[in-house]
């Protein structure tokens, strides 16, 4: 494990000393700040378009900030022939991997920690209340959908050669599941075979991250606490994308030339 | 040609690497054919060819980063596709931009930890190797601001950082001024001197003339010739002549 930390630790300092963090943030709270300020229509509850619009803005920055820093680690260590040095110590490929995923995840961790604290004062300063576990939950949930999003990306910088191409790619496909995929179904429904099964083989293989997607709406309409046992459910499942796709990385990295 | 020692600390036997080709109905490239190589502890090793001579691939093999297609290679005796070999070996790959973000101190932090080593030794370490490269005075700065020798000596300091028995050097002073070179071959003679085995690729032939024990030269995959620099030199006027006419290059008459 002191390998897999050393190479996130790294990943983390990077994050904090590139400009990347701090401009989405900066722009995430003017952004908010402009609009708190001002109450168009004279609505009582205009609050709620407030906290949507930020939360909104928060899943876009990290996203951002997931798949572009995850998607230049690896191309980036064989362009510049850092990866040979650290191959040539003894760490194995799997443990670079696992601590360039670490790294990333812990990152958004630290990123989606800072926006979540100035949502919860930016919400707290228009009313008055704390709902702190709300949050949490809503916080959490977000969190473990990084980790399938950072660990398919890490997959698809070792697919993909150009850090450019993968992260076009992942941010297409993860708009594409936040936003359609639960419709996929539908969709399949109205359609005639062999499309039907494809749309619906693609229904059943997407990583499904709504409930993470929709907690915003929750938060934003002040509906009590989700079950945790539920909470639970859905952590797991994040978890078992999360595995799938680094277990899928670590069997491309392991037959991947390194000279 | 080889060279038999009890105290071999690198071999390669029959080693054969073939790359194989993206085209269709194209023979595999064959990288190395059957390099047989010894390397004795405490010595300085130079492994010279010309470009695309397979010395790359043979420290690439070494380093488990390829695997052999044939042959055997080990490090202190264990086979090199196991991570504990590179254990007790340093290396330094011909030029390498390191992290541009972290300083020479934490870079060496780094590596230092994937060694497993305690705070206070990776410190004490850590001292010795920025005095050592002079880099002393800019332990604390990015090393986005190093010019290209302070990298290149910052990456010596990587590759000893676990004071290692077995250093790997890959073209060390490949780019770097006539400055930079005396500073490294310096670094290289006084690791010669407190007892460490260095196996070097090199271009410098009057560098490796001044530093190595031994040299080897291969050449399309193929060892040409191995021993001494006196007795590889023979009745040439320099190494760099009897280089020429090993690999098969004309050579004009010395007058």
């Amino acid at each position: 494990m002191k390998n897999i930390f050393a190479v996130a630790g790294v990943v983390i300092k990077e994050l904090y000393r590139r400009k990347d963090f701090y401009v989405l943030f900066i722009v995430t709270i003017l952004i908010c700040v402009v609009m708190a300020s001002v109450n168009v229509f004279n609505d009582e509850k205009i609050v709620r378009y407030l906290k949507e619009i930020c939360l909104l803005l928060i899943w876009v920055s990290s996203l951002v900030i997931a798949i572009t820093t995850t998607a230049r680690q690896i191309p980036a260590e064989r362009e510049n022939r850092t990866l040979l040095p650290l191959l040539a110590k003894p760490l194995t490929r799997t443990q670079l991997i696992f601590g360039k995923f670490f790294g990333c995840w812990f990152a958004c961790g630290l990123a989606l920690l800072c926006f979540y604290i100035f949502f919860s004062a930016l919400a707290a300063s228009r009313e008055h209340a704390w709902p702190v576990l709300n949050y949490f939950q809503a916080a959490l949930l977000h969190w473990f959908t990084l980790g399938v999003v950072v660990a398919f990306t890490l997959f698809g910088s070792l697919v993909f050669a150009a850090p450019s191409s993968n992260s076009t790619i992942c941010f297409v496909l993860v708009t594409a599941i936040l936003c359609v995929g639960r419709y996929l179904d539908a969709v399949a429904l109205s359609l005639k075979e062999p499309f039907r099964s494809i749309i619906f083989a693609v229904y059943f293989v997407i990583p499904h991250v709504e409930i993470p997607f929709e907690m915003r709406n929750l938060i934003v309409h002040d509906w009590p606490l989700i079950s945790w046992t539920f909470i639970g459910l859905d952590l797991l499942y994040l978890l078992a994308y999360t595995a799938a796709f680094l277990v899928a990385a670590c069997l491309v990295f392991r037959r991947k030339a390194v000279n | 040609m080889l060279v038999s020692g009890m105290n071999a600390i690198l071999r390669t036997e029959k080693l054969r690497v073939e790359f194989r080709s993206r085209e269709l109905r194209q023979p595999a490239k064959v990288a190395l054919g059957g390099l047989d190589l010894e390397v004795r502890a405490g010595e300085v090793f130079g492994f010279l060819g010309p470009n695309g001579a397979g010395k790359t691939t043979t420290m690439n093999v070494l380093l488990g980063f390829v695997p052999p297609t044939g042959g055997a290679a080990s490090l202190f005796g264990i086979d090199v596709r196991q991570p504990i070999a590179r254990q007790r070996i340093g290396y330094l790959p011909e030029l390498t931009y390191y992290y541009k973000f972290l300083t020479a101190e934490e870079l060496l932090r780094f590596y230092a930890k994937i060694f497993g080593l305690p705070r206070a030794e990776t410190d004490r370490r850590i001292d010795q190797l920025l005095q050592l490269v002079e880099l002393e005075s800019a332990r604390k700065r990015p090393i986005k601001s190093y010019s290209k020798g302070m990298q290149q000596r910052v990456g010596l300091a990587q590759a000893l950082i676990n004071n290692p028995d077995l250093l790997i050097l890959d073209e060390p002073t490949s780019g770097l001024d006539p400055l930079g070179r005396m500073k490294v071959r310096e670094i290289i003679q006084r690791l010669k001197n407190e007892g460490k085995t260095v196996f070097f690729s090199s271009h410098e032939l009057g560098e490796v003339e001044t530093v190595c024990d031994r040299v080897a030269i291969i050449h399309q995959g193929e060892l040409k010739a191995v021993g001494r620099v006196s007795d590889i030199t023979g009745q040439h006027a320099n190494l760099e002549k009897a280089f020429l006419e090993i690999i098969g290059f004309p050579t004009p008459a010395t007058p």
